[in-house]
């Protein structure tokens, strides 16, 4: 299976390409259009700010690539953040793959969100074998609300989504190379998709 | 529901653990790597590694080591000790830390806060502060809580609030050590004026001192070493207790 992990610059992909090694496989970093466009599995990961991380993918075209791919991809923290129509962060635009513009924590919550929170994921099969309420590791300070996309949900002063889904393209919150056993299982299920 | 952290310290020195561990399944009980992954089976919700080396190769030794935990551990982990600049933010970063904690140099040079922030993310940048009370003021400390400062606790806290820290990690030198418990007064006081993370550090010695941390002390993570390292607290019995007492944890 060709696995490729988009290379834009942005934060730490290394721990990303560690946990699909731990898991037995061997995925490509890349940011070339022919090698993302002939993966059989695409991740987009994402660490930092939202409106310099769409600045990047700008520039290489990749904002342009991306919603077009037709094969399984997911979007990781900022890579799931990028991948909605916009965010508060930067005043940026986003892929719009996703129905929602992701919006701050308001301070009725210590900002960013730091640790295990729970994951809810009524009959979603992209958490196959992963139990309702599963902990998951995340950290954020921006959130995309509840939308039509939304398949699982955790709960922060507000119920969100931490992950998406539409069509062939899914996005988590969460850092499932972070997350343990749980976070494994997530990476399986991807891959088995 | 957001779960409160265990979080065990690692002390390293050359690349190896040095306070002593009391692991008998442990095949080299200097590795930190080997330790690391246990910590993770066992239920640690998060590890920082703080490196207490001068020697001039300290650089290169703490992000081979970084690599190698980023290599086999699947939980988030922090690096911490004598990280100066946004080089050496940048290159433990590449090599799979998922946060950095300064300390002295954040003291020295505060925009080294708003940089960090700024290029990596507040998510990533946690400022450690070693404090003592001195005729009743919480006064900032340095070099291992050798060298006092001028610098109020609180202030000093919001001011690296302001800068753009994503989590303060507070170490009490009065209860470091002690196994008394945590300075919870002043990590309540922390934990209400600030609306980022807070851990707390220095003396834990039962399983008590964690419930009362998160409970009168307000922490949203606990961290703690020797008693990890010498058995005298399982961080699954630890979870178990703290569930008892309605305290959120992953378990």
């Amino acid at each position: 299976m060709k696995i490729v992990i988009i290379d834009y610059g942005a934060g730490n992909i290394q721990s990303i390409i560690f946990a699909f090694q731990r898991l037995g496989f061997k995925p490509v970093l890349s940011n070339d259009p022919d090698e993302i466009m002939t993966a059989d599995k695409v991740i987009f990961p994402g660490v930092g700010e939202a409106s310099s991380a769409m600045r990047k993918l700008k520039e290489t075209g990749l904002d342009s690539l991306i919603p077009r791919l037709k094969q399984p991809v997911l979007g990781i923290c900022l890579g799931m953040q990028l991948m909605c129509n916009g965010s508060e962060e930067g005043s940026t635009k986003g892929l719009g793959i996703f129905n929602v513009d992701v919006i701050r924590f308001n301070n009725s919550v210590k900002v960013p969100q730091i640790g295990w929170n729970q994951i809810k994921h009524p009959e979603a099969p992209f958490f196959s074998e992963i139990k309702n309420n599963e902990y998951m590791y995340l950290v954020h300070s921006y959130y995309a609300p509840l939308c039509e996309d939304t398949i699982a949900s955790a709960t922060y002063g507000v119920e969100y989504s931490v992950a998406l889904q539409k069509n062939n393209f899914y996005g988590v919150q969460f850092h499932p190379e972070k997350s343990s056993i749980a976070g494994e299982q997530l990476i399986k299920n991807f891959l088995s998709l | 529901m957001l779960t409160k952290r265990i979080i065990p310290c690692l002390d390293i020195k050359n690349g190896r653990t040095v306070k002593g561990v009391n692991f008998v399944d442990l095949r080299d009980a200097g590795d930190p790597v080997e330790l690391a992954e246990i910590y993770a089976k066992e239920g640690a919700d998060e590890l920082v590694f703080l490196d207490i080396s001068a020697t001039e190769e300290r650089r290169r030794t703490l992000a081979e080591l970084v690599l190698h935990v980023a290599e086999k551990v699947n939980i988030p982990f922090t690096v911490g000790g004598g990280i100066s600049s946004v080089e050496d933010v940048d290159r433990l970063l590449k090599c799979g830390a998922d946060k950095v904690s300064i300390n002295s140099s954040a003291v020295k040079n505060p925009q080294l806060i708003n940089d960090l922030a700024a290029k990596f993310g507040s998510q990533c940048v946690v400022v450690a502060i070693d404090a003592k009370q001195i005729d009743g003021q919480w006064r900032v400390h340095l070099v291992g809580g050798k060298v006092p400062t001028e610098l109020d606790l609180f202030e000093w806290a919001k001011e690296v609030e302001k800068r753009g820290a994503g989590e303060i990690l507070f170490t009490s030198m009065d209860h470091d050590g002690t196994k008394n418990g945590f300075a919870n007064e002043a990590l309540a006081q922390l934990s209400t004026a600030l609306n980022i993370p807070i851990i707390a550090s220095g003396g834990a010695g039962s399983i008590q001192h964690f419930t009362d941390t998160f409970k009168e002390g307000k922490a949203d993570a606990a961290l703690a070493a020797s008693v990890f390292h010498f058995k005298e607290i399982e961080i699954n019995d630890l979870k178990s207790e703290l569930r008892k007492h309605d305290i959120p944890v992953r378990l």
